[in-house]
């Protein structure tokens, strides 16, 4: 990784008096705190090798169609349970369909919820934080009440119950994520919100007669941006294995719609622990890779944001 | 000391009226009524509205809804949709006892496990075995549960023979400590993981964090030898933070013995739960997410009160 070095110490040079004289283009753009986490991010190497890997696996998912010749729900019965091999890459499942060709699909599911409930839920969480930190006082008590109760159920729990009320679909999947996902992101923009309500723009801000929901989301939002993107990438992993999990279970994305949880299905048969073993490594695996890339890319983007570590 | 812990519990009860306020309201977004699916469809009008006098279905939701806690409170679930005449808190105390043994041993298991490997992280930090050790724990941050059990059974069971593929206790067999262990072993290995990859992460924090301090250095100074330095003068202030974290997980550790309970067929409360939605069981439903958060609140209630016995810093 060739990145140009940080420009962070000014060039020291001690017997050379400041000369008045117009100074020099600048060799290069200035500094700016993007550029500076940019930097950061691409010297970490486990940071830059999940970001590559969740452009591919994204990339995979787009031209699913492309990458495969056999369509996801198309049978060959006889052929089901073939191992991997030159055609049929992964094996054939249960039902005949090329596991290859699920996985590129099941991508897309994945994905899908993913990015979806961790958008709905950054949104109603930045809010929520936003004007319990802005506000302070008994609105911020009674909504950070609400949060405490939220977080106090284990989710799963939450979620197989509104499932079991709602039958399970995408679309209220992604909602049943969103409602109990927007919590964590509620408190820790309500922390940033806090501390820099206090800050002296936002004092000159107010001083100037500007309206508090410019101040909030013009003013103060963009100061929080770099922790909300920290937890929004954090957050699309720990989804897709809870997306995984009860598509497992038969309580998430119903057959014959693939996705990686649901693949593994029919993987705790005997027969298949017998005679497949290969078959449920896959889609395991991949839900694995995902979710590490996610926590990788997170884990890099949190130090790069970060102004006490060193790059 | 005394007054914190009261005041902390009084603190408290707003939460654990807000989880019944939510929980009811939850169930009551469920399509039709109860007499719906417990009644024989030809029933007669006025049968039906006795019957829904008799159960209070009646009564405006406020009215139902502090019957309901008031039951609860009584340890009064209601009873099971499907098995009919069972209390749910029958089927309740009949199961908790198993999920509550499961997730002792695995917790002893992530502690035993995390807390030794979370000290040699960061006693050699940015080493190889530093790497080596939280690389493997985003590993088990990473890996799906029941993706993970799966594959341990195959291998391990199926194919190897070494466990049984599940179950609490080899059937028709009288007791014997060694099958209860041996039946023990993969749950309890599967439901620690996801834990014992967080914890050795926060103790490694946590003790990076304390190994920089002044009185180490002291200690060191001293001629101490490192153990002692590491075990006696460093872990007792490192793991303190770990108790509040211990709190954080509880949540995923009860959603995680769903899962485990659900591939082992381990028969605890998670089992009961994942065979109460596929039967749209109402009461067990809501019973257990009930029982659930409030262990979850009274968790974090010991793990608060503990932070305090052994912070004397906290001031309360």
């Amino acid at each position: 990784m060739s990145q140009p070095e940080n420009q962070l110490q000014p060039n020291v040079q001690p017997n050379v008096p400041v000369s008045p004289e117009p100074m020099a283009p600048l060799p290069q753009k200035p500094d700016t705190l993007t550029r500076i986490a940019v930097d950061k991010f691409m010297k970490n190497k486990l940071a830059v090798a999940g970001l590559i890997l969740l452009v591919f696996i994204i990339f995979a998912a787009i031209f699913a169609p492309v990458l495969t010749p056999y369509e996801p729900s198309s049978q060959q019965l006889l052929k089901k349970l073939t191992p991997p091999n030159g055609e049929h890459w992964l094996g054939v499942d249960t039902l005949g369909r090329d596991m290859y060709t699920r996985m590129l699909y099941g991508a897309r599911v994945s994905l899908l919820v993913g990015f979806a409930s961790v958008a709905a839920s950054i949104f109603i969480g930045t809010i929520v934080g936003a004007v319990a930190g802005y506000y302070g006082g008994k609105i911020d008590a009674f909504l950070m009440r609400v949060v405490d109760v939220f977080l106090a159920f284990p989710s799963l729990f939450l979620l197989i119950t509104l499932v079991t009320i709602f039958d399970p679909g995408i679309d209220k999947l992604i909602m049943a994520f969103a409602l109990f996902g927007w919590t964590a992101t509620a408190r820790l923009v309500r922390g940033e919100f806090l501390s820099l309500r206090s800050r002296e723009f936002v004092l000159a801000a107010k001083t100037m007669g500007v309206k508090s929901s410019k101040i909030i989301f013009s003013h103060i939002l963009p100061n929080a941006m770099g922790p909300i993107i920290v937890t929004a990438t954090l957050n699309v992993g720990i989804v897709i294995l809870a997306e995984s999990a009860l598509s497992y279970l038969g309580l998430g994305i119903q057959p014959p719609t693939p996705s990686w949880g649901n693949m593994l299905q029919d993987a705790q048969s005997l027969t298949i622990m017998y005679e497949a073993p290969w078959y449920p490594i896959f889609p395991g695996l991949m839900i694995l890779v995902t979710v590490l890339a996610f926590n990788f890319v997170g884990d890099g983007l949190r130090d790069a944001f970060d102004p006490k570590m060193k790059s | 000391m005394l007054s914190y812990i009261i005041r902390r519990i009084i603190m408290a009860i707003p939460l654990l009226i807000g989880i019944s306020i939510l929980s009811f309201g939850i169930i009551h977004l469920a399509p039709g009524d109860p007499t719906a699916l417990m009644m024989d469809p030809n029933i007669k009008p006025e049968d039906m509205e006795a019957y829904k006098e008799k159960y209070g279905l009646n009564d405006p939701p406020h009215i139902q809804y502090l019957k309901w806690v008031g039951n609860m409170i009584q340890g009064d679930f209601g009873q099971s949709l499907i098995r009919q005449g069972t209390d749910v808190s029958f089927l309740i105390t009949e199961r908790l006892p198993n999920t509550l043994f499961l997730m002792l041993v695995s917790t002893f298991l992530a502690l035993i496990i995390s807390i030794p490997f979370g000290i040699l992280s960061a006693r050699k930090p940015y080493t190889l075995t530093d790497y080596s050790v939280t690389f493997t724990s985003f590993l088990g941050l990473a890996t799906p549960n029941f993706w993970f059990g799966l594959v341990l059974i195959m291998f391990l069971s199926v194919q190897l023979g070494w466990f049984p593929t599940g179950g609490i206790a080899t059937l028709n067999e009288p007791f014997s400590l060694w099958d209860r262990i041996h039946h023990l072993i993969l749950p309890a290995l599967v439901l620690a993981t996801a834990d014992m990859a967080a914890l050795t992460r926060y103790t490694r924090t946590s003790m990076l964090e304390v190994l920089k301090q002044d009185y180490i250095r002291t200690a060191r100074a001293k001629g101490f030898k490192e153990r002692k330095v590491v075990y006696k003068h460093g872990l007792r202030n490192g793991l303190i933070p770990v108790i509040t974290i211990f709190g954080l997980l509880l949540p995923s550790f009860f959603a995680g013995t769903v899962i485990v309970e659900k591939i082992f067929n381990w028969p605890g409360i998670g089992l009961l739960f994942i065979d109460a939605a596929f039967q749209r069981d109402y009461p067990v439903i809501m019973a257990i997410t009930v029982i659930a958060a409030v262990l979850t609140v009274i968790g974090n209630l010991i793990a608060d009160i503990l932070y305090a016995v052994f912070d004397p810093r906290i001031e309360y």
